[in-house]
């Protein structure tokens, strides 16, 4: 028996079986939707870059070299130079690892936050959902950069600072998801079910209702996540986010802007690599919509 | 010996009371039907005898042990319910499994694997439906798989709430034999609710009519097979489900 028959098997004889094609088949549609796949492509690329940036950037992120100040691309610094003399491609993907940091500690921070409070909101109802969805609404009402500016005001400029500040602003969108889906079956029979069976509140939220509300939620983190890197490039740009000479998108446009009628290519380059992982993102978060839900498996 | 004692009974959603002064005796290894139109109050009795409904007031004793107005642990290894809709009583991202597994975990039950296994060949579906999900499979199939979890803690008491109605009638039939098979077996005591009549002389012993959450009368089987009830709503009910009868009648 081959692997992708024990995987597609009909009739799996084990719970690792089950998850394991399940995890096949989600995969498979992915891919075969081609913007999910570009996107799948594009963040591989961004966690390759970001992985061995060392290796694969040409020269260190930081070495100046001011005899070669704002050089145009050219086969020896590619995406040309900037103000110090330092090259932007090896910036760029240096950078890499900071926008996957950012990203990647936002998300882990908010969503599973938004998550928890949004279900527990919705589950209980009465006084509970009142005063956590006041809170959420206190922090929806304001604007999200604004926010975070306050925040990395008050806590002191740094890309730990800026990765909080940003957390705090993206949590209450999750919790109001979580909530409105937890609404439409937290009366349902498969919870009186559960409840029946003697399980408690936390399990009935833990493991009956989360698991219902993750997939929408994933599907709105990675929607999420090119404002995420939009948020923190704003603020590299306003010079409370990463400092120098940490080589931050948002910040490399920031120093950029300087020079942006004479020499384009300080601010650009970093530019097109913000707009090519946020549109990743996207196309990611877009092929998940169609494929994380069981039920759409029997249509293709 | 009583399996269910219910006494002056109210039952109240808000503001507005579902179930008035009830006095209901099941006993042990009985089967008992509930019948009444819609909204008299039949499946909220259900509920309250189960803690979903808690807002009631009155004497709920099962087997003689008061029943608190919520759910817990203990109650749930002694009886379990049967839901009326089989498509919304499964969680839709968990499998068959995963369902069955959920109260042997909860009660911290050994050989969940081996119990799964006997739970799926006790309600008839074969062993290669374990590990699907429920959108997978029909709603009779699903159906059993809801009974099957009831089964699973070995509760004495279970309680039907109009567990075919959403069923075509042939798989009606089949549910029908597999729950009779299933009390005959385990000597269970049932309390089914169900607005149909021929189902109540198919499965069970004595009934209860109820109208806008009274009970009307009570009477045993022979009763509903010749139609010679007492008071006029259930001769009424009883002639409605007969439509050769129907027509009959001036």
């Amino acid at each position: 028996m081959t692997l992708t028959t024990w995987l597609t098997d009909d009739a799996p004889a084990s719970r690792l079986q089950a998850n394991l094609g399940r995890a096949y088949d989600v995969t498979r549609r992915l891919l075969r939707n081609p913007l999910a796949a570009l996107g799948v492509a594009i963040l591989t690329v961004l966690i390759v870059c970001a992985a061995f940036a060392p290796w694969i950037a040409p020269y260190s992120p930081i070495g100046q070299d001011l005899g070669a100040r704002l050089m145009p691309p050219s086969a020896t610094n590619w995406m040309g130079t900037d103000e110090l003399g330092r090259d932007i491609f090896s910036r760029v993907v240096h950078g890499a690892r900071l926008t996957l940091l950012i990203v990647g500690m936002v998300a882990v921070i908010s969503a599973p936050l938004g998550l928890i409070l949004g279900a527990v909101s919705g589950y209980f109802g009465g006084w509970t959902d009142r005063v956590l969805m006041g809170i959420t609404d206190v922090f929806l009402s304001m604007p999200k950069l604004i926010l975070a500016l306050a925040f990395v005001a008050a806590l002191g400029p740094g890309i730990e600072n800026a990765i909080i500040a940003i957390a705090i602003t993206a949590w209450p969108p999750y919790a109001r998801l979580a909530r409105a889906e937890t609404l439409t079956f937290r009366n349902s029979e498969f919870v009186q079910a559960v409840r029946l069976a003697g399980a408690s509140h936390m399990r009935v939220i833990g493991l009956h209702i989360l698991p219902l509300c993750t997939s929408s939620t994933i599907i709105r983190v990675t929607l999420d996540m090119a404002g995420i890197i939009l948020t923190a490039a704003g603020l590299g740009f306003l010079g409370l986010g990463a400092q120098p000479p940490l080589p931050e998108w948002g910040a490399m446009i920031s120093r950029g802007r300087s020079f942006i009628l004479d020499q384009w290519w300080v601010a650009t380059m970093p530019g097109f690599a913000i707009i090519l992982v946020s549109l990743g993102f996207c196309f990611l978060g877009d092929g998940l919509r169609d494929v994380l839900d069981p039920k759409s498996g029997d249509k293709s | 010996m009583t399996a269910i004692h219910l006494q002056d009974l109210d039952i109240y959603y808000g503001e507005s009371r579902a179930v008035q002064g009830v006095n209901l005796d099941v006993a042990s290894g009985e089967s008992f039907a509930l019948v009444g139109e819609s909204g008299s109050g039949k499946s909220t009795i259900l509920k309250a005898i189960m803690g979903l409904a808690p807002d009631w007031t009155g004497t709920i004793e099962v087997d003689g042990a008061a029943r608190s107005h919520g759910t817990d642990r203990a109650f749930s290894a002694h009886c379990q319910m049967v839901f009326q809709d089989p498509y919304g009583s499964l969680h839709p991202r968990k499998t068959i499994d995963a369902a069955l597994a959920e109260p042997l975990l909860i009660h911290g039950k050994p050989n969940r694997d081996k119990r799964v296994v006997e739970l799926l060949a006790e309600v008839g579906l074969d062993a290669r439906f374990r590990f699907r999900f429920p959108h997978q499979l029909s709603g009779g199939q699903r159906q059993r798989v809801a009974i099957a979890r009831a089964l699973a803690l070995e509760p004495k008491l279970l309680l039907l709430d109009e567990p075919t109605s959403a069923l075509d009638v042939s798989i009606q039939a089949e549910i029908l034999n597999l729950l009779k098979r299933l009390r005959r077996e385990r000597g269970l005591t049932y309390l089914m609710v169900t607005h149909n009549l021929p189902v109540v002389s198919f499965m069970c012993d004595r009934l209860a009519v109820m109208r806008h959450g009274k009970i009307v009368e009570t009477a045993d089987v022979a009763t509903l097979r010749s139609g010679q009830f007492d008071s006029a709503y259930a001769r009424d009910l009883y002639r409605l489900s007969e439509p050769d009868q129907t027509e009959q009648t001036p």
